[in-house]
């Protein structure tokens, strides 16, 4: 059976005056049927680009500059965008924007904005849209009645729960959140995230998880990707790399820097920032931050090691 | 230990409109009593919303009371007119850090004109400017000084620019620091080195600091003492071990249990959540404010105020059940 998506050697540039951004440099992943896969990096390291490059909706400015998409096994990155849009937008690929919450329209009722895509794609009538519009937004805890409600009438956490309901009236099986709880307290965090957990049980969803909190990946995701600088530097189950120990020196410092509520140790910080992707570091991208960089990881680019079991690791420190 | 700062019964309230006609009172601080000592940090805790900000702003009279004193090593300073509180140099000894790095900095001024600023407000000559300035930026390990104080702040990361802050709040030696989320908009790699800077320049200059976050977890490594708040009230209060090891208030427990680790047995596990979300403080529930959440919540919570008493040394919880939530006869989570 084929994956729910493969990705392979995809590069997604931004043209600016500065030259070419490289916000996802090279990119290679399979996402399995009813799999989650947490998506980890701090700002700038390429995840909503990676997010929005898959569900085609990059801004102007950005470039697919190679890379090949499968979605249930058919290339889609070749297609029209008008093709993509009719077969594959929201029905089977969709995506919780970053800062989505914010970003409903505040002049619509919150119920008409979670039935546009069934309307606007002629799959269903005013009548049976607002229905289902009604069972989604019930599916994603709200009362029905909270159809009728203008985004200002709600909390940041209702208003999260009707992003989640808009990207699902359609009954995609592949779900992208981006940071779908960064906004949000702890508290109304951990309800999206049981909710989150409901929703991939209940709809059998395969979902791409993107956080830059390593502490919410392991609460959600069976394998985990750690992005720098717009590439991947580690990817493998979450038991291997968060269970029982990351193999890349930057899941590693970034780990460290967690602090913890339940154990001892002082959290760790990794000195200097990110690279700039319009003139990236050679070698290694993580090379000037790396406690354990050594000569050849200046010059040269390591590949992604394999490092037993489908664990993946990009650093030197693996071999030649 | 010697206190800097201490509010008693504080209370802000606001008028805000309401329909057509009418105004309501919004209860941001509704009676906290909290003090910090020197050389301390007390961290302030809560979800959105709780008058955290509130609380720190009034802390250092940004913002004046409704009722209730703020003493500072204590001279009652709730009263006191703008000019005498500069003329007895309150203004100096109180700072405050703001959370976003990026918004918070001219950029249009170099480092070293944006530190030096509040010097040059309080009229201080060249060469006491240069060195606080040089001290400051040492303090907070942007070094060497020289180098950066040239720079302009859309050079730094995050992290520097919420250096900059720190020095600029450090310059005029300060003797209590309010840091209002300080870290919340940093990327996670840098946020415990900007922590553990706060913690040691607060042990050579023995400041005190009130450490305002939505993240207990930071709570911990910066802080010896602990306030969780809930709608403009302190839930629970105590060192922060204490807090931390035997949460009595069962907002705290839940609070708690809402924050994620990284540790993959937690995975697709339910967690035990706070249902619903805060309510309005134009509106707050009668009795004990938590009980339209609390899940032990009974008659006599929704009727009588619970006050804050001490139940385990030094930790303090306002909770009609705390007896049998301390002695597991009633359980919350
Ligand atoms: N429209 C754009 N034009 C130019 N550069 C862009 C654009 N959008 C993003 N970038 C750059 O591309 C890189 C990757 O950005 P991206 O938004 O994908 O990161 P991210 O990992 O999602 O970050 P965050 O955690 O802050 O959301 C960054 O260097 C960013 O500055
Ligand atoms: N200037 C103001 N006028 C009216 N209400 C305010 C004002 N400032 C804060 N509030 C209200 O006071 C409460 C506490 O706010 P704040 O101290 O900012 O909370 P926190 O920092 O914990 O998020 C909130 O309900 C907020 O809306
Ligand atoms: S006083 Fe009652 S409602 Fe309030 S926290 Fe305690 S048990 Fe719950
Ligand atoms: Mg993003
Ligand atoms: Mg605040």
């Amino acid at each position: 059976m084929s994956m729910a998506l493969s990705v392979e050697g995809l590069k997604v540039y931004y043209n600016t005056e500065k030259g070419a951004v490289r916000a996802v440099d090279d990119v290679s992943f399979d996402l399995a049927r009813g799999e989650s896969l947490a998506v980890v990096g701090e700002s700038g390291s390429g995840k909503s680009t990676l997010g929005l490059s898959l569900i085609r909706a990059l801004p102007k400015n950005a470039t697919v500059v190679s890379g090949r998409v499968f979605i249930d096994g058919e290339e889609t990155l070749s297609l029209s965008l008008q093709d993509f849009r009719r077969r594959y937008s929201w029905k089977v690929i969709s995506m919780v924007f970053q800062g989505a919450m914010n970003s409903l329209n505040p002049v619509l009722k919150v119920g008409d904005q979670v039935a546009e895509p069934l309307i606007y794609s002629g799959s269903a009538d005013k009548d049976e849209a607002r229905r289902r519009a009604m069972d989604i937004i019930e599916m994603v805890g709200l009362p029905r009645e909270f159809y009728h409600r203008y985004p200002h009438e709600l909390s940041g956490g209702m208003r999260q729960r009707v992003a989640i309901a808009m990207s699902l009236v359609m009954n995609p099986k592949i779900l992208i959140l981006d940071e779908p709880t960064s906004a949000l307290d702890v508290t109304i965090q951990a309800q999206i995230m049981n909710l989150v957990k409901d929703l991939m049980e209940r709809l059998g969803l395969s979902v791409i998880f993107i956080t830059h909190d390593l502490a919410l990946a392991s609460d959600i995701a069976d394998r985990i990707m750690v992005m720098y600088g717009g590439q991947i530097m580690e990817l493998g189950s979450i038991e291997r790399v968060i269970g029982e120990a990351p193999k890349h020196p930057y899941t590693e410092k970034l780990l460290a820097s967690i602090p913890r509520l339940r154990s001892e140790g002082i959290p760790e910080f990794i000195p200097g920032r990110p690279p700039d992707l319009s003139s990236p570091p050679p070698g290694c991208r993580f090379h000037p931050r790396c406690p354990y960089a050594f000569d050849k990881c200046k010059s040269e680019e390591p590949p992604l090691f394999n490092v037993g079991g489908g664990h993946l690791s990009k650093c030197w420190l693996h071999g030649e | 230990m010697r206190e800097v700062i201490r509010l008693e019964s504080v209370k802000k309230y606001y008028e805000v409109r309401s329909g057509l006609l009418g105004s309501k009172t919004l209860k941001a601080l509704d009676g906290v009593t909290l003090s910090v000592g020197m050389r301390e940090t007390v961290s302030v805790v809560g979800e959105s919303g709780c008058g955290k900000s509130t609380l720190g702003r009034v802390s250092i009279r940004l913002l004046d009371v409704t009722s209730g004193r703020v003493l500072f090593k204590g001279v009652d300073i709730s009263k006191m007119k703008e000019e005498e509180l500069r003329e007895q140099s309150f203004r100096k000894k109180m700072q405050i850090i703001f959370q976003d790095p990026y918004s918070s900095l001219n950029p249009f001024m170099r480092l070293g004109e944006i530190v030096a600023e509040p010097l040059e407000i309080h009229g201080y000559g060249k060469e006491e400017i240069r060195e606080s300035v040089s001290r400051a930026l040492e303090d907070v390990k942007l070094v060497p000084p020289e180098e950066f104080v040239n720079r302009y702040p859309h050079e730094l990361s995050g992290g520097q620019r919420q250096r900059v802050n720190i020095a600029r709040a450090l310059v005029l030696g300060p003797e209590y620091i309010v840091a209002d989320e300080p870290v919340s908009m940093i990327d996670a790699s840098s946020r415990a080195e900007i922590l553990l800077l706060l913690k040691s320049i607060r042990d050579q200059r023995g400041m005190g600091v009130l450490y305002i976050t939505h993240d207990i977890a930071t709570a911990r490594y910066v802080s010896e003492r602990i306030a969780v708040m809930y709608l403009g009230e302190i839930a629970e209060t105590g060192l922060t071990t204490s807090v931390l090891k035997t949460p009595i208030h069962p907002y705290t427990i839940l609070l708690l249990n809402s924050v994620p680790e990284p540790d993959p047995n937690n995975r697709r596990r339910r967690r035990l959540v706070i249902k619903g979300e805060p309510p309005s403080p134009l509106n707050p529930p009668s009795g004990c404010k938590f009980h339209t959440r609390c899940p032990i919540a009974m008659e006599r919570c929704r009727a009588e105020r619970p006050v804050l008493r001490e139940y385990l040394p030094g930790h303090f919880a306002a909770c009609h059940r705390a007896e049998e939530i301390i002695s597991g006869a009633v359980s919350v989570a």
